[in-house]
């Protein structure tokens, strides 16, 4: 179980891994999630599902090399097998009920965009897709958002694309259409999820953005992923991942996910070492 | 030593309590045993089994230990519980066999739960010989007390048996809640070894409901499934503050100690390292919690709104508590976490409380003193003031009949409203007990075994 079938590195620190997981395949939807560990003495760490072929019993997933627990999976080659892996977990991202969205992806979230945007377009929702990134040599899955039309790319250095930031492509788009029954679908790092909902907020279109607080156990038990929507305390892994982005307390997600940023560091630093790895 | 008085139990020296987490009471030595069981006055009425709950033959077996035959004492033993071991370990005995117990009248009772503990931890283990398999699936959802007991019962009748676990690793809360100071993991792991050696299947890393769901098991051939996935969605109090950075369900704090190893020094899962710590609550959670973060190097306060007598934990635990140095600040209720510019906690605000007159139940209300209110001092706080059920089980299947809280509604059987679904353990008492989680699995495989036996029939 749990092994590791095809590897591509998509930029310097961003992976696909394709995993056996039969569990997991069997009824993984777009939005859906699973919890890893890579060796028995990991953290587990929760990835979006990129694919899933229920057939086969396989998923597909995307992860970039941030901390301690990615470099030790990195060091896994194919023919490797996870320690663990569980899933599908949290709430499929509604795909159904709208005629036109446009999904906005952020760095590596755009491997939670992907999939969302391509249920939608199956689903023939008039899609228009938006993706941003530092800079040129970090973009991903650029061939795979074309494929779907209406595209978008930007960087925030100009070295591809737009010059700026989704929320100005953002801007401009919703400015040209009518938004009556628009969905804005969007996932990245808190602070650009906040600045589009601040945006979409003004201009009264419904924003779900996807979530990406700290977890355990991905079943409700531990209360780690709480995140304060409406007011209301909710749980990210089995409420959400994706919420209503006018409501979430973004300054609230992101300190949160400051706790451990210390023992993060030096885990990562130890992990560097350990497996010989440069880092920066 | 009087013979009103029971043998003391000898414990870890206190300054490795306060550092380790090696198990703090090490249990009987030989001589120790034999004359504590010897105490046993054999009581024709048996008073001792009324107060157990799967009714194990309490003066049977201690009658073999004061003869030093450990292994039938331990045979007594598992006629009637598969988890000795932890049972005698972890049981609220005081408020069960021990209560009951005629030494109890005039001096201290028969220690009951240590014998139990001393017979399962010298007794040489069964040797249990393989059922040849009937061919008859069951599926259990969760591998806590409740699914363990009915796996251990269902097996040796020759059931295939398949237990379905959310987490990486086994146990339930034995595994991810109970800290190794109290519950060593390999007692648990044993117990679980010996189930897999026997024939048990057990599928870690399937979340029923997200994975698979019941119903699906049910098209798949499973004859019959026992849901016993535990009372496990921590609560919080619903006061603002609660998201600030150092606010811990105790089940977050305990599942990074415990299933995560946090408790080892390198471990990969990160513990926020508190230096002043308050835990909300009165049950053996919140000791839990509280022993824990002083182990880890807290200045620690247990607030409970209650007083001393009330608090529900093991009588052993808070004594340990107190021994080891936690505060208590007893009659006392939070309203408010308070913190910083960044998100930090710096403190709890509380209010007074005063016990009246007991309501229905029994339990005496607790008010608020008005006017009231001060402050402590903290950088971190864990909630341990108890659990919600997860629906998550059901999900993509047909429900069943619940409480208006939650809990899942059985017959004695422990049938559920929808036939061939039974369960049991906290899932239908909520928050309870080891004993009555092992208790109820082993009560739903016996119906289940009947009821799959009739069906054939029939056919
Ligand atoms: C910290 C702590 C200390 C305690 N101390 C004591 C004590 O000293 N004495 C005592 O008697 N009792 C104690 N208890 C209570 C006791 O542990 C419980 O009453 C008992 O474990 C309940 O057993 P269970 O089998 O019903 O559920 P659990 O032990 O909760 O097991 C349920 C299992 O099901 C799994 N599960 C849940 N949902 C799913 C799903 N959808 N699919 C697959 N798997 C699922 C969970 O991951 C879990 O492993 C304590 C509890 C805690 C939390
Ligand atoms: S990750 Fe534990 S409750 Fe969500």
């Amino acid at each position: 179980m749990f092994e590791i079938l095809e590897k591509q590195r998509l930029n310097p620190t961003v992976v696909r891994l394709s995993i056996q997981a039969d569990w997991i395949a069997r009824h993984a939807k777009a939005g859906q999630f699973l919890i890893l560990r890579p060796k028995a003495d990991s953290e587990r760490i929760p990835f979006t599902i990129f694919k899933a072929d229920k057939k086969a019993g396989t998923v597909d997933f995307i992860y970039q090399i941030v901390g301690a627990t990615t470099l030790i999976l990195d060091s896994l080659k194919v023919g490797d097998t996870l320690c663990d892996a569980v899933g599908p977990l949290g709430k499929p991202t509604e795909t159904t009920g709208y005629t036109k969205a446009i999904i906005v992806g952020g760095g590596v979230g755009c491997a939670i965009a992907y999939p969302v945007a391509k249920a939608m377009a199956d689903q023939s929702v008039d899609i228009t897709t938006i993706t941003g990134f530092r800079s040129r040599d970090l973009v991903i899955l650029q061939k795979e958002f074309s494929a779907l039309g209406r595209h978008t790319l930007c960087s925030d250095d100009g070295s591809c694309g737009i010059h700026g930031l989704v929320t100005d492509v953002l801007a401009k788009q919703i400015e040209q259409k009518d938004t009556g029954d628009l969905l804005v679908f969007c996932v990245g790092p808190l602070a650009m999820m906040r600045a589009v909902s601040n945006l979409t907020k003004t201009h009264g279109i419904k924003t779900l953005c996807s979530m990406n607080p700290l977890m355990i156990d991905g079943t409700g038990m531990c209360g780690c992923c709480r995140l304060s929507v409406n007011g209301r305390m909710r749980f990210a892994c089995v409420d959400g991942p994706d919420f209503d982005g006018h409501q979430v307390d973004f300054d609230e997600a992101i300190a949160r996910l400051r706790l451990y940023g210390y023992k993060e560091r030096q885990d990562y630093e130890h992990a560097c070492k350990l497996l010989e790895v440069n880092h920066e | 030593m009087s013979e009103l008085k029971r043998q003391v139990m000898p414990l870890l020296d206190l300054k490795q309590r306060q550092t380790t987490y090696k198990e703090v009471a090490l249990g009987y030595t030989q001589e120790q045993a034999t004359s504590e069981a010897k105490r046993c006055l054999n009581c024709k009425h048996r008073p001792c089994m009324k107060g157990c709950p799967v009714e194990i033959e309490i003066p049977e077996f201690i009658g073999f230990l004061a003869n030093g035959d450990i292994d039938s004492a331990y045979g007594v033993l598992r006629r009637n519980t598969s988890l000795p071991a932890v049972c005698g370990r972890v049981c609220p005995q005081e408020s069960q066999c021990e209560k009951y117990c005629v030494r109890a009248i005039k001096g201290e009772s028969v220690a009951i739960g240590r014998l139990e503990r001393f017979a399962a931890d010298h007794a040489k283990q069964l040797d249990y010989q393989k059922v040849a398999s009937n061919g008859i699936e069951v599926a259990i959802i969760g591998s806590g007390p409740a699914g363990l007991a009915c796996a251990g019962e269902l097996i040796q009748y020759g059931y295939q048996v398949t237990v379905f676990e959310a987490l990486h690793a086994l146990g339930g809360v034995l595994t991810y809640g109970i800290p190794e100071f109290r519950l060593p993991k390999t007692i648990v792991d044993r117990e679980i070894e010996t189930l897999r050696q026997r024939g048990v299947n057990f599928v870690s890393n399937v979340v029923v409901g997200q994975s698979v769901t019941i119903d699906e098991l049910l098209e798949e051939g499973y004859q019959s499934v026992f849901v016993a996935s535990g009372a496990g969605l921590p609560r919080f109090m619903n006061i603002p503050g609660e998201n600030l950075l150092g606010v811990f369900s105790a089940n977050e704090y305990l599942t990074r100690i415990n299933l995560m190893k946090a408790y080892q020094p390198n471990s990969s899962t990160p513990l926020f390292a508190g230096k002043k710590m308050i835990v909300v609550g009165g049950g053996n959670v919140a000791m839990d919690a509280a022993r824990s973060a002083l182990r880890q190097g807290a200045e620690v306060t247990i607030v409970y709104r209650r007083s001393l007598i009330e608090l529900p934990a093991r009588a052993e635990e808070v004594e340990h508590a107190k021994e080891e140095g936690i505060r208590f600040e007893l009659l006392s209720n939070p309203i408010e976490i308070l913190g910083n510019q960044n998100k930090e906690v710096t403190g709890v605000r509380l209010v007074r409380m005063q016990l009246g007159e007991p309501d229905a139940s029994g339990r005496k209300s607790v008010t608020e003193i008005p006017d009231s209110r001060f402050e402590i001092a903290c950088d971190g706080v864990i909630m341990a003031i108890g659990t919600r059920l997860s629906d998550l089980a059901f999900a993509g299947s047909q429900s069943v009949e619940k409480e208006r809280w939650g809990g899942i509604i059985v017959d004695q059987d422990g049938l559920t409203s929808r036939e061939y679904i039974y369960a049991g353990g906290d899932v239908v008492t909520g928050s309870a007990t080891v004993i009555l989680a092992m208790g109820a699995g082993k009560a739903a495989a016996k119906a289940m075994m009947k009821k799959i036996s009739e069906l054939r029939k029939t056919r």
